[in-house]
């Protein structure tokens, strides 16, 4: 909205943001070409090197790198960055360093949204994705009035643990009412996987999604002012009502049919952007790109550790997240109370 | 005389909250380079008085007008690019520096070049004192440094809708609340330079009766029970309206430092 001229002048001391930036992207690129040779069938480095200066690789290779695990790691990429950047977003709006798509309950909104299309439906991405959106776009604004009551955090979070039960309650109703072959498509999403991913999907999920982030990355002197405060970003010109709408509903774009497509992976909303703050500190001029670029590689090595641990078994990605993240919003919750104290 | 048609004007302006009424039809005019302070004890309207003057607050009934334009409460771009709004208190939800929260000041000013916006950052944080402080997270400063650190911001934005527009609205709620004396003295140095220029008209809310008799040309004295009083200083600041409005007897003399000026003691 802004051209982005000003507030260059003064610089930060410790490490110069931009060159954070540049530091995680060449870790996502290692990240990249790593998971897309380890696993359960490796592909030699030196193969690699070969195949890009135009050698040919052997036929399974070759299948397997651009077949299965190319779409899977572009699909970590992009769920990775719109969750990380989500979640930053999401963190400004509400004011509240515990939102986050999953913890919200955005992502039992696109879930439950998604599980209806298929139902109801017999299923098509355009439906799907619609019907996710639509659920999560609803399940974010219940539960940002329904945290604006209390006044202290917790607030949200209680409102976040209401939406997931009714949502969860609702999806085992119509899972139930399912039959054989709609419960096949079903079973992916209470896992959080990455294994469905192919390119005729990836062909629209990733132009959408990456024309939402470019949108997001632009918002960033929005978010600054809202973390003075919704008056205060009144007064710099940014409209509050607006903004809740403009934000949630850029969020619930993003994320809806990136759930429809992943099922429920959480936490990384919550973890990156903390990570980040920790590191660049909190302005969104560096926080936005930071959280999407650093929600990537988390997910790009998460999805390689579930494949190679049980190996040639594979453990869903949302298991790893979950056994990662939920002792870091422990560790979150222990140092807010001793903060409050 | 100075120019008219930078008034800040209220006509008839009334405000109900939950049907009782927080402001009473008030009609005023504050003429540019003047400091209009507005006193009155708790729950007498000031910070609703402000809220609706910046547009947060909808009016019940009533019109107000910067210059010649209605004010339009939808229009927040374009009244962050008329008025700036110091209110009482901010809370951070995540740490930023001091240079950064300052110029936040500058977001709704796009155009401007940093080396603009560099010039007025070296002037405002030189003005409120801040020097040593402006890489310090603020979340780590007292409660009257992350007050200057605000007013600083808002002085920026000042500067810059003064520079555009060729005149600027400053509201201030209570600027001084956690200030020490010397910042008390320096903040209102500050604002009365930029009064004097006539390119800035201030509207400051005060609990201090001395402060608002050494630094504000006019007054509005709010009351929860009785019509509110508007005025040149020495007109509002006498025994009767303070009694009527505080319930509080005073005793008001001339300054034994500047003769020309009241000193007003309270008895409780």
């Amino acid at each position: 909205m802004h051209p982005s001229n000003n507030h260059i002048f003064i610089k930060s001391p410790g490490l110069a943001t931009p060159s954070g930036l540049l530091l995680l992207s060449s870790v996502l690129l290692v990240a990249i070409v790593w998971a897309l040779m380890s696993g359960a069938f490796q592909i030699r480095p030196m193969d690699m090197v070969g195949w890009v200066l135009g050698s040919q690789l052997d036929e399974v290779s070759r299948n397997v790198l651009l077949n299965i695990r190319a779409p899977r790691v572009l699909l970590g990429v992009i769920t990775g960055a719109v969750l990380g950047m989500a979640g930053a977003v999401m963190q400004a709006l509400f004011r509240n360093p515990l939102a986050e798509p999953g913890l919200v309950g955005l992502s039992a909104g696109a879930s439950l949204g998604a599980v209806l299309a298929i139902v109801l439906t017999g299923g098509g991405l355009l439906l799907i994705g619609g019907f996710a959106f639509l659920g999560g776009l609803a399940a974010t604004f219940l539960a940002y009035f329904l945290g604006k009551r209390s006044s202290h955090q917790s607030g949200l979070l209680l409102a976040g643990i209401a939406i997931n039960s009714i949502g969860f309650g609702a999806m085992g109703v119509i899972i139930i009412h399912a039959n054989d072959a709609q419960l096949r498509d079903l079973t992916f999403w209470n896992m959080g996987s990455l294994a469905s991913a192919d390119w005729a999907m990836l062909a629209w999920l990733t132009p959408w999604s990456f024309a939402l982030i470019a949108f997001l990355l632009t918002q960033w002197r929005v978010l600054n002012a809202l973390l003075l405060g919704e008056r205060e970003a009144y007064h710099l010109g940014f409209h509050p009502v607006r903004l809740r709408w403009r934000f949630i509903t850029l969020v619930a774009l993003a994320v809806g049919p990136i759930v429809a497509v992943t099922g429920g992976i959480g936490f990384v909303g919550l973890v990156i952007p903390h990570l980040v703050r920790l590191w660049l500190g909190a302005d969104h001029r560096w926080v936005l790109p930071a959280s999407g670029i650093a929600g990537a590689i988390a997910l790009t090595l998460a999805d390689w550790l579930g494949r190679i641990v049980i190996a040639p078994s594979e453990l869903p990605i949302g298991l790893v997240t979950c056994l990662l993240g939920g002792p870091f919003f422990i560790w979150l919750l222990l140092k807010g109370s001793r903060a409050h104290e | 005389m100075s120019d008219s048609s930078r008034n800040l004007s209220l006509q008839d302006v009334t405000v109900f909250r939950d049907r009782r009424c927080v402001i009473p039809p008030l009609s005023l005019s504050m003429t540019p380079g003047s400091i209009l302070g507005v006193l009155g004890p708790n729950g007498a309207g000031k910070t609703s008085l402000l809220a609706a003057c910046t547009g947060e607050l909808p009016l019940s009934a009533g019109e107000i007008r910067y210059g010649v334009r209605g004010l339009n409460p939808k229009d927040a771009r374009s009244l962050a690019r008329t008025r700036a709004v110091l209110p009482q208190q901010s809370q951070l939800t995540f740490n930023l520096p001091v240079d950064q929260i300052i110029q936040i000041g500058a977001y709704p000013f796009p155009e401007l070049s940093p080396a603009q916006i560099k010039l007025w950052f070296e002037r405002v944080v030189e003005c409120v004192d801040l020097d040593g402080l402006v890489h310090k997270p603020y979340n780590a400063l007292s409660g009257g440094e992350q007050q200057r650190v605000q007013f600083a911001r808002v002085l920026l934005q000042t500067h810059a809708i003064a520079h555009t527009q060729g005149h600027a609205y400053l509201f201030l709620d209570e600027p001084t609340a956690s200030l020490d004396l010397r910042h008390q003295g320096r903040l209102f140095k500050t604002i009365q330079q930029l009064a004097k220029s006539q390119v800035v008209s201030i509207f400051v809310i005060l609990h201090d009766l001395n402060l608002a008799s050494r630094w504000c040309d006019t007054l509005l004295l709010l009351s929860p029970d009785h019509a509110p009083l508007f005025g040149k200083t020495a007109d509002i600041l006498t025994k009767e309206s303070l009694r009527k409005v505080y319930g509080v007897d005073m005793q008001i003399q001339p300054h034994p430092f500047r003769p020309d000026e009241l000193l007003i003691l309270a008895d409780v």
